[in-house]
C-alpha cells in the first residue's frame, strides 16, 4: 500500500490516510511539537526533569524534548533523566541496561533511585507484605511509590518540570477507569498538564506524547531505532488497567477513532471538572515523617513503609 | 500458504497455515488485535492490507510494552 504524499510503501494506516516512513516520521515529530506549543509544556529557562524507564514511550519522549530544546535554541544542559527501580525481577534490570545506553548515547544526565534504597524493600518484597493486610494489588503500591520517589527526587534535582511518556491510550485508560470507579476528584488531575492546583511541594507532570497512539509510539520508536528490547512487567495483567486497555482496543479496531474521542470530549469537560474540584480543594500539608506532599498527616508512601517496617 | 511468524510478545517462531490473503485476515486468524501489534516483513514493517505470500517471514511486534 503507497503513502498517500509521495510513491514510498505505507508504513502506517491513520484515519486521514497512509503514511510511509519519512512522512510518519514527520507527522508524529510535529505532533509532539504542537502539543509542546499548544499547552507550553516546556518554558524556555526550565529545568526539565525527563521520568524513564528505558521503555518506548520515555525513550521517545526524552529523544524528542531534547529534540525540541535544540530545535528552538533552548540550551539543552537544564535537561535531565531520572529512572525509578521498582526492583521486579526479570523485568526492570533489562530496561534499565537500555536506558543507561540510551542517556549515554544522547547525552542525558540520568539518575537512578530504587525502592530498596529508599523504602528499604523491593516491589516484590514489599507488596505481598502490604497485599496481606489492606489487600492492595501491586500496581497501587508500586503507582504510589512511584510517584512518591519521582516527585522528591525530581524537586532534590532542582526540576521545574516532570516530563513522562503518557501517551494517548495510556490517558484514554485513565479517563474511562474514573469514570467507571466515578472518581471525578481524579479525573480532573489528568490532562496534558497534570493537577489541579500548585503547590510549592509539587512539580508540575507534563505529558507530550498526550495525542500519540501507542501504536503510533511503537512504530517510531522502532523506525528511529531506539533499542529496546520487548519485556512487559509481570504485574500488569493483574490491574484493572489491563481489562480496560483490551476492551479499548476492542472498541478502536472496530470503531477507528475512538480513544481520541474519548480524550477530546474529556478535555471539553476537563475546565469544568477543575472549577468543580478549586471550589473545595484538597488540604495539602506536609508529611509529619518525611516532610512531603500530604492530604493527612502521614502520606501513603509513609504509611506503606511503616505497614512493612511493623510485618 | 504457510506463512513463519515470530511473535515478539511470546518469544515463539511458527509456521503456519495461513487461509488469507492480506495481513488483517493473518492478524484475524490469530485471533490478535491490530491495534496491539505492528507486522513486520524483511525489516520492513507493513499495513493491514498488505498481501502476503507463500514463505513470508512474518514478525509480530508488540505494541504493549505493559509496565
Amino acid at each position: 500500500m503507497q503513502c498517500g504524499k509521495c510513491q514510498h510503501q505505507a508504513v502506517i494506516s491513520l484515519q486521514h490516510g497512509n503514511l510511509c516512513k519519512n512522512h510518519f516520521i514527520d507527522y508524529f515529530e510535529e505532533k509532539v511539537f504542537k502539543t509542546i506549543n499548544k499547552y507550553q509544556l516546556i518554558g524556555r529557562d526550565e529545568k526539565l526533569c525527563v521520568a524513564v524507564s528505558g521503555g518506548k514511550d520515555s525513550l521517545t519522549v526524552l529523544y524528542l524534548t531534547k529534540k525540541y530544546l535544540e530545535k528552538n535554541n533552548i540550551p539543552i544542559g537544564n535537561l535531565i533523566a531520572l529512572a525509578i527501580d521498582e526492583g521486579i525481577e526479570d523485568y526492570r534490570e533489562h530496561t534499565l541496561v537500555d536506558l543507561n545506553k540510551f542517556c549515554t548515547e544522547h547525552r542525558v544526565p540520568l539518575t537512578i533511585v530504587s525502592f530498596e534504597q529508599e523504602l528499604g524493600k523491593t516491589l516484590d518484597q514489599a507488596y505481598p507484605i502490604i497485599n496481606k493486610d489492606a489487600q492492595k494489588k501491586p500496581c497501587n503500591v508500586c503507582g504510589v511509590w512511584r510517584r512518591y520517589l519521582l516527585n522528591k527526587h525530581a524537586k532534590k534535582l532542582g526540576a521545574d518540570k516532570v516530563i513522562t511518556g503518557h501517551n494517548l491510550d495510556d490517558e484514554a485508560q485513565a479517563i474511562i477507569m474514573n469514570i467507571f470507579k466515578a472518581n471525578t476528584t481524579l479525573a480532573a488531575r489528568l490532562g496534558p498538564i497534570s493537577g489541579v492546583q500548585e503547590h510549592d511541594l509539587f512539580i508540575q507532570r507534563v505529558k507530550p506524547l498526550y495525542f500519540c497512539a501507542e501504536k503510533e509510539v511503537r512504530l517510531y520508536a522502532l523506525l528511529k531505532n531506539f533499542q529496546i528490547q520487548f519485556t512487559e512487567c509481570p504485574y500488569s495483567k493483574e490491574g484493572y488497567r489491563h481489562h480496560i486497555q483490551e476492551m479499548l482496543n476492542d472498541f478502536e479496531h472496530k470503531y477507528k477513532g475512538t480513544k481520541q474521542g474519548i480524550v477530546n470530549s474529556f478535555l471539553a469537560m476537563l475546565p469544568l471538572l477543575q472549577n468543580q474540584e478549586k471550589k473545595a480543594p484538597q488540604t495539602i500539608q506536609q508529611c509529619s515523617r518525611c516532610q512531603e506532599a500530604s492530604n493527612k498527616d502521614v502520606c501513603n508512601a509513609c504509611a506503606m513503609k511503616e505497614t512493612i517496617q511493623n510485618a | 500458504m504457510y506463512i513463519e511468524i515470530f511473535n515478539e510478545r511470546e518469544r515463539t517462531t511458527t509456521k503456519v497455515e495461513f487461509t488469507g490473503t492480506k495481513v488483517r485476515d493473518l492478524l484475524s486468524q490469530l485471533k490478535l488485535n491490530p491495534e496491539a501489534f505492528l507486522v513486520v516483513r524483511n525489516s520492513e514493517v507493513i499495513t493491514e492490507e498488505e498481501i502476503l505470500q507463500e514463505n513470508d517471514r512474518i514478525e509480530l511486534l508488540s505494541v504493549i510494552s505493559g509496565g
